[in-house]
């Protein structure tokens, strides 16, 4: 008898069978996100090597508005934190307070990327698109291509308002739940790799 | 229905990415973590620009430091947004991370490396286009 409830105190962590779906799916994404950071770097690395090549174009000095920069730099970053809090919700059963902080995080990823749009529209307009230079082409490849990812992210972000409101907290829906939160935060990172890689760097050059 | 649980405790083998060890303190705890992380992240954000638009430390060095600053911000975000933890719990989750981030070094230090490498032997372009003619 003590020796039963000995072994199962102090077995080894690989004795616990397979592991649940929620651990599981929460690793396959994981994974599918370093892969993604993965295919980041690769655009990092090409407007790193690019980002000196104007070829007699305008810099990125005399381009950046950093007041704009700081505004979408703070949606984000807030819009990650009410996204936490929607997790928590999620977590605790709350529907009012999931659908609050879902909202929220939406209404700032949206405009996020409202300003963003507003900066390629501006630039542009100016006749510094991305068949100016090496350096605009990786700089609109780059930032378009986050933008991009906020934008699929808002679609995940309704769609998962839509199930929790027509199927409830079930077991799949808070999975899924679960990998948009981290999909989200994952972009917050990128979005740190690029004000600073991008905005900051190429303030300073 | 167990699987809906977030399990926390010493008899669990792993948690999910994204996943806190509570330990029963529940959502007040959670939000505390985020609020946090939240802080943090302003706080290296708000450095970074300043740092990047200020006379504050040497010029040569700003790079360096906001490149420092920006490795930081990340490592919080890891830690209080995402839960990825040195814990036992998340042995696979931090070894996944950890060739991530080899892979990613290798791809934007070897490419910033050989490109500088082929630029540095290339001829300039007005010898280039001599040539051509």
């Amino acid at each position: 008898m003590t020796a039963v409830a000995h072994g199962h105190a102090d077995r080894a962590p690989s004795d616990g069978g397979p592991a649940s779906t929620r651990i599981v799916v929460g690793y396959g994404f994981w994974i599918f996100l370093l892969s993604d950071i993965v295919m980041f770097s690769a655009f990092f690395a090409a407007f790193a090597v690019l980002s000196g090549n104007t070829a007699g174009g305008p810099s990125g000095r005399q381009l950046f508005d950093m007041n704009e920069v700081a505004a979408e730099t703070i949606c984000l970053l807030v819009s990650s934190f009410t996204c936490g809090l929607a997790s928590l919700a999620a977590a605790a059963r709350y529907r009012f307070k999931f659908y609050a902080a879902m909202a929220v995080t939406g209404l700032l990823g949206a405009v996020f990327l409202g300003l963003e749009l507003h900066e390629f529209i501006g630039l542009v307009a100016r006749g510094a698109g991305p068949q100016r230079s090496a350096f605009l082409s990786s700089f609109f490849t780059v930032v378009g291509c986050h933008g991009l990812h906020v934008t699929v992210g808002l679609l995940w972000l309704g769609t998962m308002m839509a199930q929790v409101w027509a199927k409830g907290f079930r077991a799949d829906i808070l999975r899924r739940i679960m990998c948009f939160s981290l999909f989200w935060h994952a972009l917050d990172i990128i979005w740190v790799a690029l004000f600073t890689v991008v905005y900051l760097m190429g303030m300073v050059q | 229905m167990s699987e809906t649980q977030i399990e926390a405790g010493p008899h669990d083998a792993d948690l999910a990415p994204g996943d806190e060890a509570l330990d029963g303190a529940g959502v007040a705890q959670g939000a505390w973590g985020y609020v946090i992380g939240l802080a943090l992240a302003l706080g290296l954000t708000a450095a970074s620009f300043y740092f990047a638009g200020g006379k504050l430390i040497w010029a040569p060095a700003i790079p360096a430091a906001l490149i420092a600053l920006a490795i930081g911000q990340m490592g919080v975000h890891l830690v209080f947004f995402l839960h990825i933890t040195t814990g036992p719990d998340n042995t696979n989750n931090v070894l996944a991370l950890a060739f991530g981030v080899l892979i990613v070094f290798l791809l934007i230090a070897g490419s910033l490396w050989i490109m500088a490498n082929l630029d540095h032997n290339m001829l300039p372009m007005s010898r280039i286009m001599a040539m051509q003619r």
